[in-house]
């Protein structure tokens, strides 16, 4: 019986072996390319994705360990043609230069605004410590992750 | 294709030296239109000698027509009033695919949204030297603006045909022609229709100055943001094509070691997965990157290893293993240092150490690779797409309209993507596999096979007078490049020289080449000096400068900053300041250290830069700040540790690069002047950084640091 995993609401069979790390099974089987590799290691957070509901790295997880849980990616977080408020954040704010690493701040942020919607300035840091922008637009980061509370905030309540 | 062993000197400014190949392009003229459709091109014609750098000589093209002069950009109005803009540079973060289209929809005076940029693809745009030497703003934006005012004046010629009426006096603007007298117009699509027409143009078409810029110079977001937010940009690294398998390279224990035995497995060979050797490269491609990966574990290579210099004794082996004679372009003297110094009431020498780095961009070396019918087409994320297509001409003994490579806006590269490892390592697979192969390095690759800032060594001479005016100035650089190498202060009797060493660790560009490590030792041997005089820094700065726009970054940023106005004990502030390809640049650093830990925090950062008019601030801003703390971390912790030909710190775990803790409170002030043309900003920002934060953490501390990284382990009070 192959695995079955369930990303951004879709049912996948995956025919890579079980112990292939999830990353690779987005990106080369279900060809969601927007989860990208940065290091393999857990280290620089490119490959972030929610695994039910939390932000974890996918270069780390084992696919069989995302069975049963459901997978959101940065693909997954528009709905209905309309940007998730992180997302919108991020564009608004404009937080990215080469762009590479915004799936995985947005999916960390995501992660961080589902759990703590008003998190304070050290909050947002210490969450996305584990994040790397190279090019090094943080302080707009930091902006677009403020931002993006604060429509979540308004949007939910 | 083997690993030739070179011995090379190292050419840290590389490009500025490279000469320019031959142009080449073979887009005939009906499949020019034929790609495009019918409309108006205009082909920039570069006469002067001011885009030489960036574009070749002059050669045959269109089919055996005769294109007089160098061409640099082209520009097509097609039949539906789209704009299409051709450029062989590259997008890397930098957001130049945004001000180039801001340039065009400025000049022709059409809609932003009308206007597309092809980009860095070596079958469509024009011969380009590379993407580097903050070159693009400066040489491309004026290309721009003159094929843009050129096809201008082509809508505005056949309106005035159509109408009967001389086209002096008919006004362009909003993507028509209109007769001011009639009120009637003509829209730029209109004029396109049913016109195949194409035109070479002269440089010096007048183009419109920054002060009545409308569309350029504004904060215009990055175009296509949206598919970066939603992950549906396609970097090198996402490219998948019909039966692509992805490659692995089996890489040697250490560098320079030659392969001397080479055997594979026994075992049943898969099917699907190729392993090739061919020379020193061995390489595998299967299906997935983990077959690959296992086809390379099952290989039986021996290697033979070489000494290498490590860590330890690098900046003694590259003073004593400098070039004997140093060629004249390297060498600048004035006065005689001799006298300055004998004359000299404080006289100063230090040395100071630069350490390698590496550039780290997020998204690795990359590139897709696909063979047919004899031609070779490559993906890949190159600063350099016209090189990366020679060098595989070169390696594969094509003619080079048999290469084409194409470079999809790419995951950064900071000076660290010029050379053609991961293409040439692609098509080799892909040749072997008949089948398209993509490569993308691990970051353990890229860290230790790419190539790093080099190294070096500095010292300087000098001498001031009672009053603090500099009397002499000597400055070696050994290794690590000539750029910012000559100082902005006025002294009477100075010397600059650049010493080359061979190559210990595969050395490139880097963000500002050698200007960050000549500012770093510059900028805080003039703080010393400062002390010296017993004279405050930025005074003592003042006192030695004459150029105004330096004078004017200093003056914004000490204004901005709060100079002088320090509102905690145990906080220390510096400054420092700098200039190079045209743009000026002042920082000032305000840091704090934790007496038990000894770490150093930097509390604040401020820039004042100015880089003539300006053409898109928030893009520029996004630059500034992302130099300033990419130079934060070369400032205070980033160093390649190696032994013996191994990287020993190959991994963001133990690579420190700076996180959000690290970031400080930020400020960029952007001095715009309309009244100089636009240089570029990729690199001047980082210069002062370094240097502004160690001068903060002497006022601080007394303690002098003269070698970067200058806390990788927290400082250590004396």
């Amino acid at each position: 019986m192959p695995i079955e995993i369930e990303v951004n609401g879709k049912r996948y069979p995956v025919n890579y072996p079980p112990d292939t790390p999830l990353l690779y099974v987005l990106r080369d089987e279900l060809r969601l390319t927007g989860t990208k590799y940065g290091c393999g290691e857990g280290q620089c957070g490119a490959c972030t994705v929610l695994l039910g509901g939390a932000p974890r790295r996918s270069c780390q997880i084992p696919v069989s360990a995302a069975a049963g849980k459901p997978v959101t990616t940065i693909e997954g977080l528009e709905k209905d043609g309309r940007l998730h408020p992180v997302q919108q954040a991020f564009l608004d704010a404009g937080a990215f230069q080469c762009a590479y690493c915004t799936s995985g701040m947005i999916m960390s942020s995501v992660g961080l605004l589902q759990s703590n919607i008003n998190p304070s300035q050290s909050e947002v840091v210490q969450f996305l410590q584990g994040n790397v922008c190279r090019c090094g637009t943080h302080p707009r980061i930091m902006e677009a992750v403020r931002h993006a509370a604060k429509m979540m905030q308004e949007r939910g309540r | 294709m083997s690993n030739v062993e070179r011995k090379l000197f190292v050419e840290p400014e590389r490009y500025e030296f490279t000469a320019a190949s031959i142009h080449q392009f073979d887009l005939a003229r009906r499949d020019f239109f034929k790609i495009l459709g019918a409309g108006i091109a205009v082909f920039a014609v570069v006469k002067d000698g001011a885009g030489a750098q960036e574009t070749a000589p002059g050669h045959r093209s269109f089919h055996n027509e005769e294109l007089p002069k160098d061409i640099g950009a082209w520009l097509h109005v097609g039949e539906d009033g789209s704009v299409t803009g051709f450029a062989g540079k590259a997008e890397i973060g930098q957001n130049i695919r945004t001000a180039l289209a801001q340039t065009i929809a400025d000049e022709l005076r059409v809609p932003l949204e009308s206007v597309r940029m092809v980009m860095a693809d070596t079958a469509l745009t024009p011969f380009d030297a590379g993407t580097f030497g903050s070159r693009t703003t400066p040489t491309m934006t004026p290309q721009l603006r003159r094929v843009s005012a050129a096809a201008r004046d082509i809508l505005v010629e056949a309106a005035a045909k159509e109408w009967g009426l001389a086209p002096k006096g008919l006004v362009a603007a909003d993507a028509k022609v209109t007769d001011p007298a009639s009120g009637r117009f003509l829209k730029y699509a209109e004029l396109a229709r049913g016109k195949t027409l194409a035109q070479n143009l002269p440089a010096e078409d007048p183009i419109t100055p920054p002060a009545e810029w409308t569309v350029a110079g504004k904060p215009i977001p990055k175009v296509d943001a949206r598919s970066f937010v939603t992950g549906h940009h396609q970097y090198t690294t996402d490219i998948s094509l019909p039966g692509m398998l992805h490659g692995k390279v089996l890489r040697p224990p250490s560098f320079g070691a030659v392969l001397t035995s080479f055997r594979q497995s026994e075992a049943k060979p898969m099917p699907e997965v190729f392993v090739v050797r061919d020379g020193d490269f061995v390489g595998a491609a299967a299906s997935t990157e983990r077959e690959a990966q296992e086809a390379l574990d099952a290989v039986k290579a021996e290697w033979k290893e070489v000494p290498q210099i490590s860590n330890k004794e690098l900046f003694a082996y590259l003073k004593q293993n400098a070039a004997a004679k140093t060629e004249d372009r390297f060498r600048k003297q004035k006065g005689s240092v001799e006298e300055g110094l004998a004359g000299a009431a404080h006289r100063l020498d230090a040395t100071y150490n630069v350490a390698y780095i590496a550039h780290a961009p997020l998204e690795p070396r990359a590139a897709v690779a696909q063979w047919a019918d004899g031609k070779l087409t490559v993906w890949t994320g190159t600063q350099r797409p016209f090189a990366n297509r020679d060098e595989l001409a070169a390696v594969f003994h094509l003619p080079e309209s048999s290469v084409r490579v194409i470079v999809p806006d790419t995951g950064s590269a900071y000076g660290g993507k010029h050379t053609s490892d991961a293409a040439l390592e692609a098509a080799r697979l892909a040749r072997a596999a008949g089948r398209p192969v993509k490569v993308v390095w691990t970051r353990e690759e890229e860290f230790t096979w790419a190539y790093f800032r080099p190294a070096g060594v500095i010292e300087i001479k000098s001498g001031i007078s009672g009053d603090g005016t500099l009397t002499a100035w000597e400055f070696h650089n050994y290794h690590s490049g000539s750029s910012g190498i000559e100082t902005p202060y006025v002294v009477a009797n100075q010397q600059t020289e650049y010493h080359a060493v061979p190559l210990i660790l595969r050395s490139g560009s880097y963000r500002g080449l050698g200007a960050t490590a000549n500012h770093f030792a510059r900028e805080t041997h003039m703080d010393a000096l400062a002390s010296v005089a017993k004279m405050d820094p930025l005074d003592f700065r003042m006192k030695n400068l004459s150029d105004a726009r330096m004078r004017a970054v200093l003056e914004a940023a000490a204004e901005s900053f709060g100079w002088g106005k320090k509102t905690q004990e145990g906080r220390g502030f510096g400054v420092a300041c700098g200039d190079e390809k045209g743009s000026y640049v002042a920082t000032c650093a305000e840091i704090a250290v934790d007496k038990k830990s000894g770490a150093v925090r930097v509390v604040r950062l401020v820039e004042a830069f100015e880089c003539g008019a300006i053409v898109n601030p928030d893009g520029l801003r996004n630059q500034v700040i992302g130099a300033m703390i990419q130079g934060l971390g070369g400032a205070l912790f980033e160093a390649i540790e190696f032994e013996n030909g191994r990287i020993k710190n190959p991994h963001f775990a133990n690579y420190r690069v700076p996180r959000f803790r690290d970031v400080p409170d930020i400020y960029a002030m952007l001095l715009d002047r309309k009244d100089i043309p636009s240089a570029g900003a990729g690199e001047t920002p980082i210069m002062a950084v370094a240097p502004a934060i160690g001068n903060a953490i002497f006022d601080a501390t007394g303690i002098r640091l003269n070698n970067l990284p200058m806390v990788p382990n927290g400082l250590r009070p004396a």
